[in-house]
Order: structure tokens, then sequence, then C-alpha cells
């Protein structure tokens, strides 16, 4: 893509550049967010619980008297790395299921689709709720239950695109070359449906992360004293009757703004691979 | 005509029975999968290996999986969901008590959803890029981002802890009253009918914030929808048409391009209603609601899995219902759809 484009795409968009900073700070709280912290989020200090926001604790401390911000620093990575975790799989299993579902067509094809009816025959996070319960509660069971939920859109995606382009011209040539059906289908067709695919997975993203947090906002998955921003949320709930608004506002704050960084990264991301989605 | 519309209700009937059939084996399986022995947790910790071998028979759990399933089913037929040991009470009978609260909720939020949501679309559409494009735009792209039990406790934090103006977050009542004689088990409604406008005036004082803060999830997409699909409609060469034949803008808008954008509006709909469904667990958790889904929660806690299942089926069973009604409406709105 020629940089004249891109600067006119950032411009038509100035979300975008944002979103693509708020990424930035999001990974490096995940990666460093252990080193960098002020304090240790585990350690407590019951002669500073729940001060408010001040220079010592700049999210105030919680009702063990822990650092709010070195735990929402160190969250980033529960999260995100949950998140990566089911968005990665759900794209895996569901890009391999699409492309064979769209590619040989049929009664393959039937099945699948099947599959991905009766998910979708759930309310999603229902659905979530009853996978968690039933493997057991903890955090791989979060991933796969995410990824579960998440796969039929991957499912459909992939599936449309490898059905249009099954019967285009260069896959006509590549088959008159000699190429056998796996190799048509990886090698060929596959790069032409990694753009939507990105895009997907990064829309994706942020529905993932509030899928985990809400798990574990209601007790499932991830424990304490684990810092994560769902179950931060969940512990400063019974103190926001009571005025203590900090404990659950910044973990909150800071889920939202991750997930609203993936949201407008993946409309960036669209706008930047797929033209005809422009607004 | 008439018959034609039965036979479209019968058709998408027969197809909902797939549906129904696979929640129903799902649900059964995710069943089969919980940890933990069933007949050790009924007989208890101190019980003996032939005590929980006894129960164990009892319970049909030594048979075939497919005998255990047939089993499932007759009881199911027979509406039983099986024991909760945390109320003592049969699941079923607990949802029964229980639904009407979350239904009421669900139910107010999706009014506000579509109350809002419906008109913020049109007018972006009508107006692209006026600043009622950009608070919807605003609205929208917050929506989604904003997760509900935050959004919940925001609503908390401002309404009852600095104005004052909502009571407690706790239940659908004031503990000063009690609820009204149950006709629908929606204590407003209930209300209106026994003629208690106090105790009117308090259930929906309580209902308020939780039904905005599920309302509002809503809108997103309730909005989005509306605006993208109303803009596709006004672009098209019959709207160009009928607006070169001289009619106003008014007709245009209500007689051509509304009607034909309910269908994505109504599958919009159905979409959110089962977001909904589900968020529900959430909100109900926030402000101590007594629905279903915070009785799931509490069975869940104390592992108590049969009002678990019984959630998850009478939530599946009620979105297979809401996608067979939107369906049918879809296909009353637009004859073509009907085939």
């Amino acid at each position: 893509m020629e940089r004249r484009e891109l600067v006119y795409l950032l411009k038509q968009n100035p979300l975008t550049p944002l979103a693509i900073i708020m990424f930035a700070v999001l990974v490096f709280a995940a990666l460093f967010g252990s080193v960098i912290s002020p304090h240790d989020p585990f350690a407590s200090n019951t002669a500073d619980a729940l001060q408010a926001p001040s220079l010592t604790y700049w999210f105030g401390t919680d009702q063990l008297g822990r650092d709010i911000f070195s735990r929402v620093l160190v969250g980033a990575q529960t999260d995100l790395g949950i998140a990566l975790a089911a968005v990665l799989l759900a794209a895996a299993v569901g890009t391999f299921l699409g492309a064979t579902a769209g590619f040989y067509g049929g009664r393959t094809d039937a099945t699948i689709g099947r599959f991905t009816d009766i998910v979708m025959a759930f309310p999603l996070f229902v659905l979530a709720m009853a996978i968690v319960a039933a493997l057991g509660n903890s955090v791989i069971n979060v991933v796969y239950a995410s990824a579960i939920i998440n796969m039929p859109f991957y499912v459909r995606v992939v599936r449309s695109e490898v059905a249009v382009l099954r019967g285009a011209g260069f896959v006509e040539a590549a088959r008159l070359s000699g190429n056998r059906n796996p190799r048509i289908l990886w090698l060929h067709i596959m790069p032409s449906v990694m753009p939507p695919l990105v895009v997907q997975m990064s829309l994706n993203m942020g529905w993932s992360m509030l899928n985990a947090a809400s798990l574990s906002f209601i007790g499932l998955g991830i424990r304490p004293p684990s810092p994560e921003w769902g179950i931060m949320v969940a512990d400063g709930a019974q103190y926001i009757i009571s005025g203590q608004w900090w404990v659950a506002f910044f973990p909150g704050l800071a889920l939202t703004l991750a997930v609203l960084c993936f949201n407008l990264l993946g409309d960036g991301l669209r706008d930047i691979i797929d033209p005809r989605q422009r607004k | 005509m008439n018959t034609r519309i039965f036979s479209t209700i019968g058709s998408r009937l027969l197809g909902a029975l797939p549906s129904l059939a696979a929640v129903i084996v799902v649900t059964f399986v995710i069943m089969r999968l919980l940890p933990g022995d069933p007949a050790a947790f009924f007989a208890g910790p101190a019980a003996s290996a032939e005590a929980v071998e006894q129960i164990r028979e009892q319970l049909g759990l030594n048979r075939s999986l497919p005998v255990q399933f047939w089993d499932y089913l007759g009881d199911l037929a027979q509406g039983d969901f099986g024991q909760s040991f945390t109320t003592g009470q049969p699941v079923a009978a607990d949802l029964v008590s229980r639904l009407p609260a979350s239904l009421e909720l669900t139910i107010v939020a999706l009014l506000i959803a579509v109350v809002l949501g419906l008109p913020l679309g049109v007018l972006s559409a009508t107006r692209p890029n006026s600043w009622v494009d950009q608070v919807t735009r605003l609205v929208t792209t917050t929506g989604t981002c904003l997760p509900t039990f935050f959004t919940g406790l925001v609503l908390i934090y401002v309404f009852y802890y600095l104005l004052g103006w909502s009571p407690a977050p706790l239940g659908r009542l004031d503990l000063m009253y009690s609820p009204p004689p149950e006709v629908t088990g929606f204590y407003t409604i209930d209300a209106v009918l026994a003629g208690d406008w106090e105790v009117f005036r308090s259930a929906l004082a309580q209902l308020i914030l939780p039904a905005v803060t599920l309302g509002f999830f809503a809108l997103a997409p309730l909005a989005r929808m509306t605006r993208a699909g109303l803009l596709g409609v006004l672009s098209s060469d019959y709207v160009r048409t009928a607006r070169a034949c001289g009619l106003s803008s008014r007709v245009v808008l209500t007689r051509y391009a509304l009607k034909n954008t309910l269908v994505p509006i109504l599958n919009t709909m159905g979409m959110v209603f089962s977001y909904l469904l589900g968020i529900n667990v959430l909100v109900e958790k926030v402000f101590a609601w007594p629905g279903v889904g915070s009785y799931a929660l509490e069975a869940l806690v104390a592992s108590d899995y049969a009002p678990v299942q019984g959630f998850v089926l009478a939530i599946a069973v009620l979105y297979v219902l809401l996608n067979l009604s939107v369906d049918i409406a879809c296909g009353l709105v637009d004859r073509r759809l009907a085939r």
C-alpha cells in the first residue's frame, strides 16, 4: 500500500491512530505490567484499606489495602491472554471447519453447518456459563468456552469466502497445473481469505475480553486473589453503595477502554483492508 | 391468504424442532459432563459406599447413557427438571416463580432500547453526518464496549449514592411493601391491576436502573442496524422514483423506506433479545434482582447443578421460541420471505 493512501485513510478515520496508541499501551502493560507496577499487586496492607486515589495510590486501594493501579496494570496480562488464546483457538478451528465446508460443500458442508447451528441455538453467554460449569471452574475452561461460542462466526466468514473463491479462475489454473485439493485450498485460496479473517479476529478480541471478564465477574474462571479486571469489579461492587467508587471503577474503565480499542482497531483494519466497506 | 399465513407458521414451527432437539441433547450432555458424582452429593459426606450405590440406583445413574437420556426426556415431558437442594423445591417451580422477574426486566429493557434506538437510527440515517448522527455514533460505539455490569455499577453510584434519586439496588420492591396479588407476575402490571399506585411507584423505581443498564446495551445494535438498513433503502431506485413522483419525504420514509427496513430490524431485535437473556445474569447479580439468572448463579456457587441445568434449558427453549416468533413476524411483514 502506498504511503499516501495510508495517510489518507488515517486522516479519514482519526480514531484509528488513537486505537493503535491504546493497543500499544495495552500490550506494554500486559508484557511489562508486573515489572513497572509501583506496588506489589498481591501485598495487602490493611492499614491503608479503601484509600481514595492519591499520589501514592493513583487509583486508590481496595478492601485489603492493595494498590489498584498495580493490580489493573498486572491484570492486563490475564485479560488479554485469555481473550487472545480464545480468539486464536476459535480462529484456528473455525477456519479449518469453515474452509472444509466451503471448499468441499455437500454433506461435509451440511454437517458442519448443523454443528454451528447448534451452538447458535443457545444464547451465547448462557452457553459459555454452562460449559464452564460443566468442564470445571478453571481458566483454561473459560478459554475453551469462549472459543466455542466464538467459533461459529469464523466458520461462517471463512465458509462464505471459500465458497465464492472455489470457482475462481486462479483455482482452475492451479488445478490444471496439477495441484491437489488440500494444496489448492490452503496455499491458493486461503491467502485471499486472510484479510476478512483478520478483521473478524480484531473485532472478536474485544468481545472475548468482555466475555471472559463477565464470566469471572460472576465467579467463573479466574479465582481471587489473581488480579483480573472482572473479579476486581465484582470485589468493588459492594463498596459502590458506600461511596468507594474507585475499587470497581478503574478496572471497569480499563476493560471498557481495552474493548473500545479492539473495536476501533477492527473498524480501522477493515477500512484499510476492505475498501468496499469504507463509510 | 389466511391459509397461507397458517402454513407459514406451521412450516416455521416444524423448522424450530431440530433446534429444540439440539438444545435438549446438548443440555443433557453438559449435565453428564458435570464434575463430581451427583449420587455422592445427594448422599452427603458421611454416607457409606453402599448408601451412595443405592442412591445411584434410585437416580438411575447406573444405567446406560441412552436409557438415561430416555428417562430424562420422560422427566422433561412431565415438567420435571429435578430438585434443587439449596431451596428444597422442584427446579421447575423455582423457575416458574422467578421467570416473571427476569422477563419483566428484559422486556422493559428491550422497550427502552426500541423506543430510543429506532428514532436515533432513523434520525441519523435521514441526516447523515449531522449532530444527531454523531450522537448516535457515540452511543453505539460506547454501548458495544461498556461491560453491562460496569454500566450498572456506575448508574448505581450516580443515581443512588450521589443524587439519591433511586432506591437501594436490592431487588424488585422496597422492603416496606409486599408484592401485589399475582396475576401476570410482573409487579408493575399487577400493581396497576390491583390499583395500588404506591406499590407501582416502588416497583417502577426499582426497575428503572437495571432496565436502563440492559437497555443501553441493546440500544447500540438496534440503532446501528436501523441506520444502516435505512441508509441502504433510502439510496435505492424505488425511493428515488417515489421522490421523483413528488411524494413528500414523510410518505417516502414511512410508507416505502421504513417498511422495507423492518425485516433487518426485526432480526436484530431477535439477536438483541438473545444477548439480553444472557446478560441478564450479570445485571441481576449487580441489582440483586430475584430472577432466574441470579437463581442459577446462587446454585452454581453452591454446586447445585439441577437448577443450573434447568436454567440453561429454560433460557435456550425461550430463545428458540423467540427466534421462531421473529421468523413468523418477518414472514408476515414481508410476504416474499413467507415461502
